[in-house]
């Protein structure tokens, strides 16, 4: 008997079922598989931005570079708090599938909590920058850096309000499928945007140095 | 017998694990892999024991070993069949990012290499 979700025994009652008698997939494959297109075409955006960032790098007209405005140990940091922050909402997944909303608010908090530091260490980062004079409209390089970890930035912003939200439907429809869902669709869009920063972290904060 | 939700998960919705027993073993996997990653990248960038010019494809190489170890462990893409819908639509990310970044790297590149500057455009005219 077939009970278990196992790896090869999926694949056999996969099999079993005619391709055609299977019917359309269930609503939440379909939207989270929508969901994926979307991310995957924000990730294109952030291609843009990295590809205006690697060619305007060079172009400081004269002001601060990158060696000159960048702590490392800050962006450590920084980095330490995304990737813990991508971890919790992994736990959180968990919890969520479990029904536990208990656990779910534990792990949604700490996971907000997270990206709260992250981005209240960008924001002290960028005011720092702006007072030493390197705001975006200083030179090419600076534009194209607040234009790309900004952007990040707002996403890490968006994502915190989008949690805030998950957690007040979870507290007031339960965990409906359709809460379920969206829950699903916040955890890929708060994973991807870990695999964006490792881009940023890469290219801009190591890159600066090399 | 197979139920529906099984039949159903012949397409698996992208960031769903198979089985519930292991996706903690896989999160804390990816944490802990993801974490030396990192660390690595950090600790190569400040220290003066890679050769130099070296040094970007260093980290070209472990940011992309880090990419992927969060694609793994923490969206669980797989190579299996119910996640191939999933696996080609990144694949084609993939390729069109390549496309933008590398793509406008070259062509900008080629272009402050074959136009001359105005700076010698003036010194040429006098």
């Amino acid at each position: 008997m077939i009970d278990s979700i196992d790896g090869v025994l999926l694949e056999n009652t996969v099999d079993a079922t005619a391709l055609s008698e299977r019917g359309p997939a269930p609503r939440r494959v379909v939207v989270s598989f929508g969901f994926w297109l979307f991310l995957l075409s924000d990730i294109i955006i952030f291609a843009a931005l990295f590809a205006a960032y690697a060619v305007l790098s060079k172009h400081t007209n004269g002001g601060l570079d990158g060696t000159q405005l960048f702590d490392r140990r800050h962006v450590l940091i920084e980095t330490a708090c995304l990737l813990a922050s991508s971890f919790t909402c992994g736990i959180m997944m968990i919890a969520v599938d479990r029904r536990s909303a208990l656990g779910t608010y534990f792990w949604a908090m700490l996971t907000a909590f997270l990206g709260a530091t992250f981005l209240r260490l960008e924001i002290a980062e960028f005011c720092v920058m702006v007072l030493r004079g390197a705001g975006p409209a200083r030179s090419a390089f600076l534009s194209s850096f607040f234009a790309l970890v900004g952007t990040h930035g707002l996403h890490v912003a968006i994502g915190i309000a989008w949690l805030f939200t998950m957690m007040a439907q979870i507290a007031t429809l339960g965990f409906r499928p359709m809460v379920m869902t969206r829950i699903l669709c916040f955890s890929l869009f708060w994973h991807a945007l870990d695999i964006v920063w490792i881009g940023v972290f890469t290219i801009v904060y190591l890159g600066a140095h090399l | 017998m197979s139920t529906p939700e099984h039949r159903g998960e012949a397409q698996r919705a992208p960031g769903a694990h198979r089985s519930g027993r292991d996706r903690l073993y896989s999160y804390i996997a990816g944490l802990s892999l993801a974490s030396i990653l990192t660390a690595a990248s950090f600790a190569a960038a400040s220290s003066n024991l890679v050769w130099g010019p070296s040094m970007p494809v260093l980290l070209a190489v472990l940011a992309i070993a880090q990419m992927g170890v969060h694609l793994v462990f923490f969206l669980h893409v797989s190579s299996a069949p119910d996640s191939a819908n999933t696996v080609l639509a990144l694949a084609f990310g993939i390729f069109v990012v390549g496309l933008v970044v590398f793509g406008s790297m070259i062509i900008m590149a080629n272009l402050s290499h074959d136009v001359v500057s105005m700076d010698k455009l003036l010194q040429m005219q006098r």
